[in-house]
């Protein structure tokens, strides 16, 4: 279980949040397996704020091993991440790079789709 | 995805007699092996290629539970085996405890999806201190069987 973020804050903690929101897509062939799962807690770790990351049908701690391989995310799976905290930027930056454009330095599908849109 | 259809309930190990991490791999993969699990394989590749997994980064996350897995070419379809020690094994687990809890599981490389669906699954119920407490306290093969069954039925367990 995700705990509950606390809803009260005091007036300072509140100027100090930031809280940051955007979707990203597995694109390693293998998917979020524990190899990533850890390079992702491993750089969600590095910042204070809280990391978030769902599937849609669960949301789960960004920074827990094991609940992050509990999104079962495979090839092609979207997944909304969440930060909030000081750094909650910075944080999603480095954790949005990591899944689609170093796609955890793992290979992707050969015969992939090419999204020409526009 | 459930227990049932991925875990080789004739080959759980209530009481592992390894008392050391490659001692208790190469008991579980030989359990799995002689419940005719692993297709043409050697025991032995396996073992190995586990083995070598598991010194990349340890699967040991804590709480008492490990989780050593691999992906082969030359296996057929994903399967997982659980062995259980009272004594609890030294697993170089990320909190530093020792393991009671081991399940391993191995997978072909084709087909990444069910691996991962499998792992969800693991790990849906390796997070609950409830099930890790039954599972512990399970003392025949019988009992883990049941226990395993029983959320099958049962998600909300």
């Amino acid at each position: 279980m995700v705990e509950k973020a606390s809803k009260i804050q005091t007036k300072e903690d509140a100027l100090d949040k930031t809280a940051c929101e955007t979707d990203v897509e597995i694109k390693n062939t293998d998917g979020l397996h524990m190899r990533p799962a850890m390079q992702f807690v491993d750089i969600a770790s590095r910042f204070k704020s809280e990391v978030t990351v769902s599937n849609g049908e669960n949301s789960v701690n960004g920074k827990s091993i094991m609940q992050m391989s509990m999104l079962a995310a495979t090839y092609g799976t979207k997944l909304r991440i969440k930060t909030e905290g000081a750094d909650a930027q910075q944080a999603i930056d480095a954790l949005k790079e990591l899944v689609e454009e170093k796609k955890f330095g793992e290979p992707a599908p050969n015969n992939q789709k090419k999204h020409t849109l526009g | 995805m459930k227990f049932a259809d991925f875990i080789c309930f004739q080959a759980i190990i209530p009481e592992l007699k390894a008392k050391d991490r490659v001692g208790v791999i190469t008991e579980l993969v030989s359990a799995l092996d002689k419940a005719g699990r692993l297709g043409n394989v050697s025991c032995k590749e396996i073992t190995k290629a586990v083995i070598k997994r598991e010194n990349e980064a340890s699967t040991g996350m804590g709480k008492g539970v490990a989780v050593p897995h691999v992906k082969h070419p030359a296996v057929r379809d994903v399967v997982a085996v659980i062995g259980q020690s009272s004594i609890g094994i030294d697993f170089s687990a990320l909190d530093k405890q020792p393991v009671y809890s081991v399940i391993l599981l191995v997978s072909p490389l084709n087909n990444p999806d069910k691996h991962l669906q499998a792992m969800e699954n693991i790990f849906r119920f390796l997070q609950q201190e409830k099930f890790r407490k039954f599972l512990r306290q399970a003392q025949t093969r019988k009992q883990i069987e049941e226990l395993l069954k029983e959320t099958d039925e049962n998600p909300n367990f």
